[in-house]
């Protein structure tokens, strides 16, 4: 029995229609977990939506995604969720894009993409071409900076207060009463890729640090006139001893015993009778 | 963009002399803020309504004010930390928000989940979406004028409630359903509890409510004929959910694209014939009967067994067990700190949530966190329609219309 999610059926020979339609503007095809993913050339998209909507019947957009990959050169992933009702089937076409190039915008094909387009300009500074209104949406009024980008602190910058001096809410820098946190929990047997906190310390050489405070003794030494080094006591002082303590012999040997053997536990008490019965 | 609402009006001579006469100019079209506090806004909605006279010309929704960055949150939280943030998102219908998250999990990590899991969790996804449509539908006829079925429907919603606490220990924001299962299995009186309900409280109460304004003229005349939506409207902006089948489009993921056990149910897809207000609530009014039937269905056929999966690596071990076990615990401190680790890829899951397909994108990257998690809201996309959906109709109707959107903002702010 495998997962429970929901059971699409297989488009059989989707990927290879589609290539065969949108020719140059097809990137890669994969298929995983039962969901097809294509890639596509980002100046092409539109035209490419427009095909799929017009000749594979995807009649709906359902959603566009964006995801940031900061480490490669185009860091921006823009995800179109396709749905055909007639057809039964999901489609996943990407594209690829940075902060500099725009996404020509699919309003044209989907209307609904407008609010769609305008979340992702608005969380990740994804730049649509054409688009009518590319305005802010999800983020306040006069926000600056795209929160979902990997390098937006999770905190943000200004947070806000009503001031009630000035009778307006006012907007300032965060401040932390305590840092940040975050905690990856990831185990360091399993491939954690990364120096645990402190662990740096441990290869570098023990730096030199504040002078030891100087003990008692040594103290009393510096003040008594110098001796040759006392060689250490032939036995260490081990626990008291009976002129340390001034406990003196024991009288007899019967007083040395104790009173009572000592026993285990008692066994356990039987019940005890209710009362009030013969 | 449809103009029958000028016919209509023109033809009973609603229409003021100022359009008709050549005294137009004297009458400026002026904007009006609604909201973001407003009752009727379903929360914190600001409308920028652009009017003519009374007639409204454009409408620009401004969404956001209940931005919490659900979706940053949950990059940095383990996938078992992430979860109660679902609950919070559609907070009128939390489990269902739980089980796409849920699902992408379990497809991901390719997990099977026992048979009686499987049953529990259509049962109370069921359970929500009655709970969701009752606030909805009450809401949706008090914005229209009726006062009295919002209270007879909201007694019912209270029912629910004291259901998702006596099943999950809390009322609204549940965290039941869990990657592998549910958290815990249902008490037998609480089964017998739900039946019992389902065959006396809910019909009599719920037709009750419903028989007061079904044929009420006034209601019509709110409703019908408002905000009518094409076929091919739905599918360009997006509809899902009683807005697609509103407009008269079977479209039900739990039909087409069955989920844990729906393949199994016997239900109807209720569709709507002009693709109005009255169709939109009328939908959702058939659709509390058929999950009233799947609910019992779930009831008579569930089997006894496990109600998670037994795979110590993603579902903790049952607290009895730890006390015994040195394993169990190790495995619980493991879950609990570390959590379960997801592998590398991507899955879009959408299921049939109260309000339309609530979709997950999920990026994972094999560690124990998710990369990326783009939450596809129901409402979004239906705001988003609301300017052309309101265009040429009477300020007074932007109501009624937001009522048959079903919108909650905790969703679609994320």
């Amino acid at each position: 029995m495998p997962s429970p999610a929901p059971l699409v059926p297989a488009r059989e020979g989707i990927v290879d229609a589609v290539r065969d339609a949108i020719g140059a503007a097809f990137l890669h095809a994969k298929d995983e977990v039962g969901e097809v993913s294509i890639d596509v050339a980002r100046d092409r998209v539109a035209d490419v939506l427009r095909t799929l909507r017009d000749a594979f019947d995807y009649q709906q957009l359902m959603e566009i995604a964006g995801v940031d990959y900061p480490e490669r050169p185009e860091r921006f992933e823009v995800v179109y969720h396709l749905l055909s009702v007639t057809k039964n089937h999901r489609l996943r076409i990407r594209v690829s894009t940075d902060e500099d190039h725009p996404v020509p915008t699919v309003t044209g094909v989907y209307p609904v993409a407008g609010w769609l387009e305008r979340e992702i300009f608005d969380l990740y500074g994804v730049l649509f071409d054409g688009h009518p209104d590319l305005r802010r949406i999800l983020t306040d009024y006069g926000f600056r900076g795209h929160p979902q980008r990997r390098d937006f602190p999770l905190t943000g910058y200004v947070e806000l207060r009503y001031s009630e001096e000035q009778k307006r809410v006012v907007y300032e820098p965060v401040r932390l009463s305590q840092d940040f946190r975050d905690f990856d929990f990831l185990s360091p047997w399993e491939g954690a890729e990364y120096i645990l906190p402190g662990d740096e310390k441990a290869k570098l050489p023990e730096a030199k640090g504040a002078p030891t405070p100087l003990k008692a003794d040594e103290i009393v030494k510096a003040k008594a006139p110098k001796s040759p080094a006392a060689a250490p006591p032939p036995t260490p002082k081990t626990t008291a001893t009976k002129t340390q303590t001034g406990a003196g012999e024991p009288t007899n040997a019967t007083a040395a015993k104790p009173s009572r053997p000592r026993k285990a536990p008692a066994r356990p008490r039987a019940p005890r009778k209710p009362k009030g019965k013969a | 963009m449809s103009t029958v609402p000028h016919q209509i009006l023109a033809e009973e001579g609603v229409e003021g002399a100022a359009r008709t006469g050549g005294t137009r100019s004297d009458i400026a079209n002026y904007t009006i803020n609604f909201g973001p506090q407003h009752p009727a806004a379903h929360g914190v909605l600001r409308l920028i309504l652009e009017l003519d006279g009374e007639i409204v010309e454009r409408v620009d929704p401004h969404v956001g004010l209940l931005h919490r960055g659900t979706e940053k949150l949950c990059e940095y939280k383990t996938y078992l930390q992430a979860l109660p943030y679902f609950d919070r998102l559609d907070y009128v219908s939390p489990m269902c928000q739980e089980h796409s998250f849920v699902l992408a999990i379990e497809k991901l990590l390719d997990l099977e989940v026992p048979l009686r899991a499987q049953y529990l969790r259509v049962l109370f996804a069921e359970l929500t979406r009655i709970s969701n449509h009752l606030l909805n539908i009450g809401s949706h006829i008090m914005d229209v004028g009726a006062m009295t079925p919002n209270l007879w429907l909201f007694e019912l919603r209270e029912d629910l409630m004291n259901f998702y606490e006596r099943a999950s220990g809390a009322r609204m924001h549940a965290n039941w359903f869990r990657p592998g299962g549910v958290r815990q299995d249902l008490p037998l009186k609480l089964l017998a509890d739900i039946a019992d309900w389902l065959d006396h409280r809910l019909p009599r109460l719920f037709e009750d409510a419903i028989s007061l304004v079904a044929d009420n003229r006034i209601f019509k005349q709110r409703n019908v004929d408002i905000a009518l939506v094409s076929k091919e409207d739905a599918l360009a902006w997006g509809f899902s959910g009683p807005m697609i089948r509103g407009a008269g489009i079977p479209w039900d993921i739990r039909r087409s694209q069955p989920y844990e056990v729906y393949d199994r149910m016997v239900f109807d897809v209720p569709v709507g014939t002009k693709g109005d207000c009255y169709d939109r609530m009328m939908v959702r009014v058939e659709e509390v009967r058929q999950s009233a039937r799947i609910m019992k269905q779930c009831l008579n056929e569930m089997p006894n067994g496990p109600t998670a999966s037994l795979d110590r690596k993603i579902f903790p071990p049952r607290r009895g067990e730890m006390k015994q076990s040195m394993e169990a615990l190790i495995h619980h401190f493991k879950l609990f700190t570390e959590g379960f680790h997801v592998p590398a890829g991507e899955v879009y899951v959408a299921t049939e949530s109260p309000k339309g397909e609530f979709g997950v994108y999920l990026v994972a990257d094999g560690t124990n966190k998710p990369y990326r998690v783009k939450i596809r809201p129901t409402g979004f996309s239906h705001l988003q329609a609301m300017d052309f959906m309101t265009r040429g109709h009477m300020l007074a109707d932007v109501t009624a219309i937001l009522g048959a959107l079903d919108i909650v903002f905790g969703e679609v702010d994320r």
